[in-house]
């Protein structure tokens, strides 16, 4: 076992860090970067909680030797945000669809998301489905999460000028308040 | 950290080759994605590791000047999944890849990690099969070339000795042109699943669509080793597509059946993979019939 001195761009930013050539990409974005959004889940690449970009494409960190990330481009969810720490869209949809519970998952499928919506293809909601299987949810059921995703790309097609159509979830945070308030009432009358 | 003994990134395959002879305990890792696993679970614990990740030489899939295909090793599944060459000729190949594991697998993954496993169930091996990939590898003795039908000698075992390197498969162009092919995995789920049975199948028509000319079949899991079951192409060879009928196909899957030996395992009863080896016997040559531009019964 050696130390090895690795360069990276992680988050924009070249950096070289010394790892030992044992250490996971987990390991060092997590303890030497301080890149907590990173998560530490199942430890053998079944979970995604540890996902982050690597080139683009979301890839388990936790399975992943810190020596092979020499030259390469890494983007986890601390640097999704601009300067002025404005949330993307797809980070907004999340929120906006109630796509969090634990939160615990959440930066994995948020970079999953990114990296569907970069494609700049409309994706099915059955596609979507299929696209995110990498990455597990235990509390949400998925319905939210797919439906977020699904709006984040609608934005995109928008930009794009392609025809897009989502097939649920609500357009406007008051939507969903009101929504949500409603059922609320109805619960109470019920009751 | 990894249990690992040392860590090496080879810059070159001479130079992997060189650090595999140094050390009983050395073995070859690629994308990491089953090497990786295996030293967490222990079974690989305090193994040295010969890196063969950025070794640009084992990268990359191209068309010789001869017609035939090369894919080299440690090219990921999404870029087999995505290259334009697999995509028009091996297109059955790109979607059995599509399903390893899920997305993230399928990007730090390789496909020569996939065949030097060994496993019965890799999602390549039974496509790879069909196609008689040769697979070529260097080792401190020289170059030779392995046909896959003699590269499997068990579960979990190959012909490769520890320190040989796999540098290409190579899909000569008589195996693959005019071969049209489709292959299914079953599995209890639709993502991170392992194989419980795969079927992959190919056929090549004559030019007017009538005639099925020839036809290869191959199985994992259906056999303790990936391979082609010469019993059910047999049975296809030369036939009329228009004579092929209920009683054709069940025949057909009976004998592609007498070609297996598969097992009772936790994953599935042996009763269940019989019905899969036959069902998918069907569904695999209708697919690939009408892929070939071919109609059944007309």
């Amino acid at each position: 076992m050696a130390k090895h001195f690795v360069k990276m761009n992680v988050n924009g930013k070249d950096v070289e860090v010394a790892v030992d050539d044992r250490e996971s990409l987990l390991d060092t974005l997590r303890n030497q970067l301080n890149l907590t959004s990173v998560k530490k889940g199942c430890e053998v690449g079944e979970c995604g909680a540890c996902s982050v970009l690597l080139e683009g494409r979301c890839l388990d960190s936790c399975i992943y030797l810190s020596m092979w990330a020499e030259g390469k481009h890494i983007i986890t969810v601390e640097g999704l945000t601009d300067e002025n720490g404005e949330l993307t869209d797809v980070q907004k949809e999340f929120i906006k669809q109630a796509a969090v519970q634990c939160g615990f998952c959440t930066p994995g499928f948020i970079l999953k998301a990114v990296e569907l919506v970069g494609d700049n293809k409309p994706y099915s909601r059955e596609e979507i489905k299929r696209l995110i299987s990498g990455n597990l949810c235990r509390c949400t059921g998925y319905m939210n999460i797919v439906t977020a995703i699904e709006h984040a790309i609608a934005h995109n097609m928008k930009k794009l000028g392609i025809d897009y159509k989502v097939s649920s979830g609500f357009s406007s945070l008051e939507e969903k308040e009101d929504s949500l308030e409603e059922k609320a009432k109805e619960l109470y009358k019920k009751y | 950290m990894f249990d690992m003994k040392w860590f090496h990134e080879a810059s070159s395959v001479d130079d992997a080759i060189e650090w595999l002879k140094k050390d009983e305990d050395a073995e070859i890792i690629s994308g990491g994605t089953d090497v990786l696993i295996w030293m967490r679970e222990g079974k690989y614990a305090g193994k040295a590791l010969v890196s063969i990740h950025n070794i640009p030489e084992l990268k990359g899939i191209s068309l010789e000047q001869n017609g035939d295909i090369v894919i080299r090793p440690a090219t990921n599944f999404y870029n087999i999944t995505h290259n334009d060459i697999i995509q028009k000729y091996m297109k059955s190949l790109g979607e059995a890849v599509d399903m390893v594991g899920g997305p993230q697998t399928r990007w730090a993954g390789t496909i020569g990690g996939n065949i030097c496993n060994g496993a019965t169930s890799a999602e390549s091996a039974s496509t790879m099969s069909a196609f008689d990939a040769n697979i070529e590898l260097k080792g401190p003795n020289g170059i030779r070339v392995v046909p896959i039908s003699n590269w499997y000698l068990g579960p979990g075992k190959t012909v490769k000795d520890r320190c040989e390197v796999v540098t290409k498969f190579i899909i000569p162009k008589s195996n693959y042109e005019n071969f049209y092919g489709y292959y299914i995995k079953y599995g209890k789920r639709k993502a991170m699943e392992i194989t419980t049975l795969g079927c992959s199948c190919l056929v090549k028509l004559d030019d007017k669509k009538t005639k099925i000319e020839d036809i290869k079949l191959a199985y994992g899991v259906a056999n303790p080793i990936p391979k082609r079951v010469v019993e059910g192409e047999n049975f296809a060879k030369g036939k009329m597509l228009k004579d092929i009928d209920e009683q054709f196909l069940k025949e057909y899957s009976e004998a592609a059946l007498s070609g297996t030996n598969p097992r009772d395992s936790w994953r599935a009863s042996k009763d269940f993979r019989i019905q899969l080896i036959k069902e998918l016997a069907i569904r695999t040559l209708k697919e690939s019939i009408s892929r070939a531009g071919g109609k059944i019964n007309g």
